[in-house]
């Protein structure tokens, strides 16, 4: 299947810009601004002039000196333009309300926005939005951008398991059926498909509707085991064991009985109604010995598998992911605390175990001095909100990311943190409400995540022309191409 | 083995309409009128519950949104607006935050942990509490079916002196005499509040809260008086060495006593030990430079409980210089206590700056054995930290009224929430005992180790 970025506009009647264009009483509908604004605000409805699509504002700084304000050329003064005031309302410190309105535009057209918004960090003051790239004056060579190679390998074991090559540099975080509705879950796993990576069930089964993508799927064999069946072990070319998640770690899941609706139940095997925990720890796994009989069983059912072994980030990461390696994992996937969840305690999220940023250089610096590092494939997920992070990940010492909340993002996320009450989402992704999911069409959502993903690419590709690198392979561990603020 | 620790919440809706944080303003000129509504589909329903209160002008409609932007985004002509409600970013000040202040309404109204959906919003670290982390066990962990199943998660401390090990005669009888101990289920006192002692219902409510979750609190002779009798139990009272009254009414029938520091503490306590040998008796120490030292030497002398003090945002009492932040200073004495070979025998309680529910087993990890809360037991009593009653000024949500069945509640409500958030805290570490988290650094990790080990070994010399 081919695919291409389509322009794919928010559900919304107003997306939320960063400027706030306000037509007055005075206007004539003469539709002069039609003609003097390059960026598509102002249009004609009929007779009358549209409510300006204010988003697509770039600011009168850069208007005024392109000679395009419209609000300097209506020859009745009845335009205004001011910094949008709902922003402040909106995003937070990790994701700022430039990084969310930055993303939306992303996935409406593919590409960055015009509007001077921040989209490569966040506001909160360290790790990744402490850390810049340090760009040679010129590049070494000059390497077209179709030369450079975005994609990454999952089986570096060089074993009979399969041989993986993924596209773009990253994969999706499993989010489980009965946790977001199933137009979000096929909407990511098409856009995965489409670039050439891969989609994960969660950990709460396999439901047929993603049976189309087997190849393109990872399945989750997590502490609760819901929905874990054999069969759901042979259909996928990756499993992935769940120990912890980064949000909330050693504190196992929890879905809400709202959310165990009757389908939701019978894919768990469960009882309609009623909350479903996760324990934490798998309490068959006590030992990396544990680890391995677990490792085993499913190479046994599906010989060909890759393992990938999801693990948080305690101080003794790195010994963790050497245990893991020598249980037979292909991956390590190492989630750092300031992940996503559907629902889980504050006080987890914001204070158990070390933000991914610290994970990444000690765990890869670990595996080099074990003399192993080229033999496993180290992602990372927890955190990762821009092309920006990708890059800052991987040069840290990671081979590719894991992402979540950006592609909920995409699908008009604002990240009100509500995931978890009553219906669910009002914004129709994190919900099992067959009325709110209605809100999301599969077609609107794939190509939303796929022309976010699109972007993320074309910034890595120029990123890697910058640093004159012709592969995203060659950037892993060069933090000699970062410098932090708070050192020289 | 004791039966099984639990506080039992009460969800208790508060008096006034709180403070939201949402600031939805709609203009009522351009409406539509239009049948399909968007405020008819608000999921939350916040417009349909909306209410007015006249007595502190809260709209409800703030405190109910969840900003979820759907109206805002979805209004034909976009008359829906909103932003920050500035009464909400006016309330506290730069420790108290509002979102500190938030946070406890909710846990004092619910009794439940804070729950919420996507990731962490918050600074990647900050001053203080914020600079540490609590490890976790990826494998390990104590329990077999989760925190709240079978296995005992042990939450309990006890205040006073313990013997490192002890003596038997020929005959296998102990040759010690037992210090007495006073046993509380919860690492929490209830503190003096520093400011908003609005009166008996506040400190009623404390007392009955105290009684039902079996801790204790402090009272003071300014604020005693017969009607916190029945709670002898659950009182420490906190008494200054110069003209201590051994009769005095407030010492009647209490487990244990504090005395304020001063360079003649030694002989009040001997006075109180002569008359009551089974009185617990804590001194309460200042934390300033000279902590250190003070403290290593009432520990030598003998003394049960101290109980290390910063101010009330968490800061050393210093001149001039910049303040140390009560976690760092409580590690250096909870150190050097190690060193000279005391810090076993002596119970170190810590105050000041304890605002939420992490902050108490960080306080733990750095070398406390409890902490004594005080500011956020008035916040769970609605306060908004404006501090109008210092200046002498009416409160805005009468705590001078409140009714003590009804205070209790909300904090007993509050102590659920701490209580659970501390066992998950411990259930990740892998600790089921709360007496083995003091002073496990090993079990935490700090921005400066990490920054350092990280970042500064990658960029530091280039």
């Amino acid at each position: 299947m081919k695919a291409e970025i389509k322009r794919t506009a928010s559900r919304f009647r107003h997306t939320i810009g960063k400027y706030r264009v306000q037509r007055g009483k005075q206007c004539k509908s003469c539709a002069g601004c039609v003609v003097t604004c390059p960026h598509g605000v102002h249009f004609k409805a009929g007779t009358r002039m549209g409510t300006p699509r204010d988003y697509l504002c770039v600011g009168p700084e850069v208007c005024r000196s392109k000679n395009c304000f419209c609000v300097e050329k209506c020859p009745n003064s009845a335009l205004n333009v001011v910094i949008n005031p709902q922003i402040k309302a909106l995003g937070d410190f990790r994701w700022t309300a430039d990084l969310l309105m930055s993303t939306w535009y992303q996935a409406e057209t593919g590409r960055l926005p015009d509007v001077d918004m921040e989209y490569r960090t966040g506001n909160s003051g360290g790790g990744f939005d402490k850390l810049r790239f340090r760009f040679p004056e010129k590049p070494p060579q000059v390497i077209p951008a179709e030369d450079i190679d975005t994609s990454i390998e999952l089986n570096k074991r060089g074993d009979k398991s399969h041989r993986i090559t993924i596209g773009i540099p990253l994969y999706q975080g499993g989010m489980s059926f009965g946790s977001v509705s199933d137009s979000t879950m096929v909407s990511r796993a098409r856009a995965a498909m489409l670039w050439d990576t891969f989609g994960c069930t969660g950990e709460g089964g396999y439901p047929e509707f993603l049976y189309p993508f087997d190849r393109q799927m990872i399945t989750q064999v997590a502490t609760g085991l819901f929905g874990v069946k054999e069969e759901t072990i042979q259909r996928v070319r990756i499993v992935e064991f769940k120990y912890a998640q980064g949000a909330k770690p050693g504190l196992g899941g929890h879905l809400l009985g709202d959310k165990v609706t009757e389908r939701v139940a019978k894919m768990r095997e469960a009882v309609q109604g009623s909350a479903l925990f996760s324990p934490f720890p798998f309490h068959s796994v006590y030992s990396v010995e544990d680890h391995k009989k677990h490792v085993d069983w499913i190479k046994a059912i599906n010989p060909k598998v890759l393992v990938s072994v999801k693990v948080s980030t305690p101080a003794d990461v790195d010994m963790v992911a050497i245990g893991s390696y020598y249980a037979g994992a292909h991956i390590v996937h190492l989630d750092g605390s300031y992940g996503g969840t559907g629902a889980a305690p504050d006080i987890a999220k914001k204070n158990i175990a070390m933000p991914i940023e610290y994970a990444i250089p000690k765990v890869h610096r670990f595996l080099v001095e074990e003399g192993v590092r080229d033999k496993v494939t180290l992602i990372a997920s927890g955190g990762i909100r821009t092309a920006h992070d990708v890059l800052k990940a991987i040069a840290l010492g990671a081979d590719g990311v894991v992402e979540g909340t950006a592609g909920m993002v995409a699908l008009e996320c604002t990240r009100c943190s509500s995931c978890e009450s009553g219906r669910g989402c009002p914004r129709g992704i994190a919900t099992t409400d067959p009325e709110l999911a209605e809100f999301i069409t599969v077609d609107w959502g794939a190509q939303r995540v796929y022309n976010l993903y699109a972007s993320w690419r074309s910034q890595i590709v120029g990123v890697l022309q910058q640093l004159g690198m012709r592969s995203i392979r060659e950037l892993v561990g060069r933090t000699d191409c970062l410098r932090h603020l708070d050192y020289n | 083995m004791p039966k099984k620790y639990h506080i039992k919440p009460t969800p208790t809706a508060p008096r006034f309409m709180p403070v939201g944080r949402s600031g939805i303003i709609d203009w009522e000129e351009d409406c539509l009128k239009c049948t399909t509504c968007v405020k008819k589909r608000c999921l939350y329903d916040v417009y349909k519950n909306r209410a007015y209160d006249s007595q502190t002008l809260e709209d409800s409609i703030d405190y109910q949104c969840k900003n979820c932007f759907s109206c805002i985004q979805n209004c034909p002509r976009g008359v829906l607006s909103k932003t920050i409600n500035p009464e909400f970013l006016r309330m506290g000040d730069a420790y108290w935050k509002p979102d500190i202040i938030h946070n406890t309404w909710f846990q004092a109204e619910t009794g439940k942990i804070p729950v919420s959906g996507a990731g962490y919003r918050g600074p990647f670290s900050g001053p203080g509490f914020d600079a540490m982390w609590t490890d976790m066990s990826e494998i390990v962990r104590p329990t077999r079916d989760g925190i709240h199943g079978r296995e005992y998660i042990s939450t309990g401390i006890d205040v006073g002196r313990k013997q490192r090990y002890l003596k038997f005669d020929a005959s296998g009888n102990v040759l010690l005499e037992m210090p007495p101990l006073v046993e509380i289920p919860l690492p929490v006192i209830f503190n003096v509040l520093p400011f908003g002692n609005l009166g008996q219902g506040i400190l009623l409510s404390m007392a009955e809260a105290a009684r039902q979750i079996g801790s204790l609190m402090y009272v003071t002779p300014a604020t005693y008086g017969a009607f916190l009798k029945p709670f002898k139990d659950h009182l420490i009272p906190l008494l200054p060495v110069e003209g201590l009254d051994l009769d005095a009414e407030i010492l009647e029938g209490v487990k244990m006593v504090e005395l304020l520091y001063a360079p003649d503490v030694l002989a009040c306590i001997q006075q109180l030990k002569l008359r009551s040998p089974q009185l617990v008796v804590s001194v309460r120490l200042p934390l300033d430079p000279k902590a250190r030292t003070i403290a290593a030497d009432l520990a030598h002398a003998g003394v049960e409980v101290i109980h290390l003090f910063a101010d009330y945002r968490g800061n050393e009492f210093v001149e001039g210089d910049a303040p140390r932040f009560v976690k760092d200073a409580l590690r250096e004495i909870h150190l050097h206590l190690v060193n000279v070979s005391v810090r076993d025998q002596i119970t170190l309680i810590v105050s000041g700056g304890i605002a939420l529910a992490e902050h108490l087993p960080k306080a733990i990890i750095c070398g406390a054995d409890g902490a004594a809360v005080d500011l956020p037991l008035l916040i769970a009593l609605e306060c908004r930290v404006c501090k109008r009653c210092v200046a002498g000024k009416s409160c805005p949500v009468s705590l001078q009224n409140i009714d003590p069945e009804y205070g209790g509640k909300r904090l007993v409500n509050l102590m659920c929430s701490w209580w659970s958030q501390l066992i998950e805290l411990m259930g990740a570490m892998g600790i089921r005992d709360v007496r083995r988290v003091r002073g496990e650094a090993g079990r935490a990790m700090f921005f400066e180790d990490l920054e350092r080990d990280t970042f500064g070994a990658l960029f530091s010399n280039r």
